[in-house]
């Protein structure tokens, strides 16, 4: 993204990302840790993105620079080009809201005089300056609006921006005629100020979009990036997954994801499906098996022959269901064009009735009734409203992201607030989505057993080994001091301590997921493993119930499984649901006039996640998941449902007030515009008043995700 | 009122200039890095002198 001036044209620039990185201290560390390699001449990070621009010689491979970082404590990945991130929304209006910004304090400035009784020719004098200043800047600021407002318009529909624009053209239009003909007012100062706080509003939405999509992209980036490619010399060369060609034989370690679909032609393992089926049980795979892009291996090394690369892959199965499915949510118009679908009519046949009640009821003329017809259009120019929407949403989202919850737009806000239904998905949703050892089994360990466990799973990548150093690490164990530590793959990890032999390895015949830990001398201790429901899903299924929200599962893996989690959490259940099922339950419900909040992770939740009028998904679902969920939260905890619900709910409570509040303060001013009784520094207080107080109570959200 | 000829030019060319010095930042990614501006202020330089 930033072009880091330093870097010279001659040298390779690789984009890593870096979803670690939180701090100065990760930065350093960042920086420096790349800058020590031979052949890398400079690395600047970007904290925002969550990226690290490395320059270096062509030497210098990809996976060179993805080790050196974890070796220092930060899981790196390259970035994905086709998921780079679209340009940000809110740059295009930084320039023109400077450019307001500026002309609007010193039009203010000269106002201020002329209100003050400055008149003759210094008056003139001033509005001319101001004229200067204020039409430049108000054709260049104003694009945005007179660019959205035709659009609008030549579809032959109405937005916000209609009546903004008039008002401001016209207001410009008559303040130039006042200037020429040496009149006594003009409304530069109030057009601009206008134009100022509709840009703030605007630019305000814009920053929290970006934002949070800079976060889940960051997510997003970690999807499996590429494989090590085993050429026909048997040379292994690393490849990204875009370069990915059927007919390649690529080698995927214990532990890692597979990056295409394919058929194993060596070794066997078992395989974790769960993301792509959403079934939990480990599936035995061997030589002829056929796998599939996004699944886990668990055990063993296996060479799988590329049949299917990219855009061929189940994936893309599942991207064209998906496709198909954003129809309900592409329906949903925001509250604000909602409203202002009512408001636009409404305002400009107030200024025509004015301005003909002028000509006609009060002989006027002309002008003294244009005067007064622009009065009103400005002072019902919808500043407050305009800003009513976005100042609550971005206070609200700044909120939940402090929370761990990221919101992708203003409008799922909206959308969850009105949500009276949840589906949960089981594996990885309502559960973990991952192997966690039986706390009941660890904490009969002995101590010394227990350091003994950590310190062999340290030494390997297999999921299991991973579950159980976390579970012991996070319990205080100290790892123990081993010697001769050996990993066998598919086998297990044998070590020496204190002479005696240990080794944690796999349970010879032990149905379901299981470790052995070994000590000589001493009985075996057996390590069961399963799927565990996230922290607290009890008490957030129970505060959706209290928030009238009815829950069930619709999950994709078999009725067994399914009936155990139902069980313990006392929902209904649909099992063996495919992609199509899932989206066809959802339309059900719509039909039926209810609003259907999905929360899922895998491949298979894709199209559901599409289809759901707001839909919500864990930082560890799978990156189509992510993608095409409304919401997203980091950490365990189930909490992150009803905690982003109320906060929705407060959301467009707080939002519903403020509309009260800019159309009170219309009530109260419209009147006196269409009397004739409001001077420009009237327009422009209570404009700026309105304003304020609807920020004000919008700042309220600051605590709405508690 | 010849304080004013002096006074005004002087306002706005101090406004043009903030203005300038603003488009300036924004066409050099002075804003593209939010929050790695505010935290690399804590970073402390490499191989400083021990006090």
């Amino acid at each position: 993204m930033s072009a880091a001036p330093q870097i010279a044209p001659a040298q390779e620039r690789t984009v890593l990302v870096v979803p670690g990185m939180h701090c100065a201290g990760c930065m350093a560390k960042v920086e420096r840790g790349l800058a020590e390699l031979p052949g890398v001449s400079a690395a600047r990070v970007n904290l925002t993105a969550r990226q690290v621009s490395v320059a270096h010689d062509a030497g210098v491979t990809t996976p060179m620079l993805v080790d050196a970082l974890g070796a220092i404590g930060f899981p790196a990945q390259p970035r994905v080009e086709e998921l780079a991130p679209p340009p940000a929304a809110v740059k295009p209006l930084l320039a023109p809201l400077g450019v307001a910004g500026f002309a609007a304090m010193n039009v203010m400035l000269l106002s201020v005089s002329i209100w003050s009784g400055a008149d003759g020719s210094t008056r003139d004098l001033f509005h001319w300056l101001s004229a200067a200043i204020g039409v430049p800047a108000i054709a260049y600021a104003g694009r945005v609006f007179f660019a959205s407002a035709w659009g609008a318009l030549k579809h032959g529909r109405t937005n916000m921006d209609v009546p903004i624009s008039i008002g401001v053209t016209l207001a410009t239009v008559l303040s130039l005629y006042e200037t020429v003909t040496g009149g006594a007012e003009a409304w530069f100062d109030g057009t601009l100020m206008l134009l100022l706080f509709l840009l703030a509003g605007r630019a305000l939405d814009a920053a929290m979009r970006d934002k949070a999509r800079a976060g889940v992209d960051a997510l997003l980036r970690q999807a499996a990036p590429g494989a090590l490619v085993v050429g026909r010399d048997g040379s292994v060369e690393w490849l990204a997954a875009p370069q990915l060609v059927v007919g390649m034989v690529m080698r995927v370690a214990a532990g890692e994801r597979l990056a295409a679909d394919g058929e194993i032609v060596s070794g066997q393992t078992r395989l974790d499906n769960s993301l792509l089926t959403g079934e939990s049980a480990p599936v035995a795979a061997a030589v002829g098996s056929a796998v599939h892009a996004g699944t886990l291996n668990l055990d063993g090394a296996i060479d799988v022959r590329v049949t299917a690369a990219g855009q061929g892959t189940t994936l893309a199965e599942i991207a064209k269901l998906m496709d198909a499915s954003g129809q309900a949510r592409s329906k949903y118009v925001r509250i604000a064009d909602r409203a202002s679908r009512l408001y636009a009519p409404a305002v400009h046949t107030l200024a025509a009735l004015s301005f003909a009640g002028w000509m006609l009821i009060g002989h006027a003329g002309l002008h003294h009734s244009l005067v007064i017809a622009i009065a009103v259009l400005i002072i019902t120019c919808p500043c407050a409203l305009g800003l009513a929407v976005p100042v609550a949403q971005v206070v609200a989202c700044g909120a939940l992201m402090k929370r761990g919850i990221m919101v992708k737009d203003g409008s799922a806000l909206e959308r969850l607030a009105g949500v009276d239904r949840v589906l949960l998905d089981k594996t990885g949703t309502l559960t973990m989505g991952r192997p966690v050892p039986d706390p009941a089994v660890l904490d009969a360990l002995p101590a010394n057993a227990a350091a003994v466990a950590l310190a062999l799973a340290s030494h390997s990548r297999h999921p299991l080994s991973r579950a159980l150093v976390e579970a012991l690490a996070a319990r205080g164990v100290v790892a123990a001091e081993l010697a001769e530590v050996a990993e066998e793959p598919g086998q297990g990890l044998r070590a020496r301590w204190h002479g005696k032999a240990v080794a944690l390895r796999r349970p010879g015949e032990a149905a379901g997921m299981a470790t052995v830990l070994d000590i000589a001398g001493e009985p075996a201790w057996l390590i069961p493993f399963a799927d565990r429901l996230r922290p607290q899903a009890d008490a957030a299924l129970a505060e959706l119930a209290a928030l009238g929200i009815e829950a069930s599962i619709l999950s994709g893996d078999n009725a067994a499984a399914v009936a155990e989690v139902a069980r313990q959490t006392g929902l209904t259940a649909q099992a063996s649901a495919d992609p199509a099922d899932k989206r066809e339950a959802i339309a059900r419900l719509q039909a039926a006039g209810r609003k259907v909040l999905m929360a899922g992770d895998g491949l298979n939740d894709g199209p559901a996640l599409a289809a759901a009028d707001a839909s919500i998904a864990p930082g560890t679902a799978s990156d189509v998941g992510r993608q095409a969920a409304d919401l997203v939260f980091l950490g365990d905890s189930l909490d992150a449902l009803p905690r982003s619900v109320r906060a929705a709910r407060r959301t467009m409570a707080v939002v519903r007030q403020n509309f009260a509040l800019a159309i009170g303060y219309n009530v109260l001013a419209v009147p006196l515009a269409m009397a004739g009784k409001v001077t420009p520094l009237i327009a422009a207080a209570a404009m700026s008043l309105s304003s304020l107080i609807v920020i004000a109570n919008s700042l309220r959200l600051v605590r709405a995700a508690r | 009122m010849t304080g004013l000829a002096l006074l005004i030019p002087i306002a706005l060319g101090m406004g043009l200039f903030g203005l300038a010095a603003f488009f300036w930042a924004l066409r050099t990614g002075q804003f593209e890095d939010m929050d790695g501006a505010a935290a690399r202020i804590l970073i402390d330089e490499e191989g400083d002198s021990l006090p």
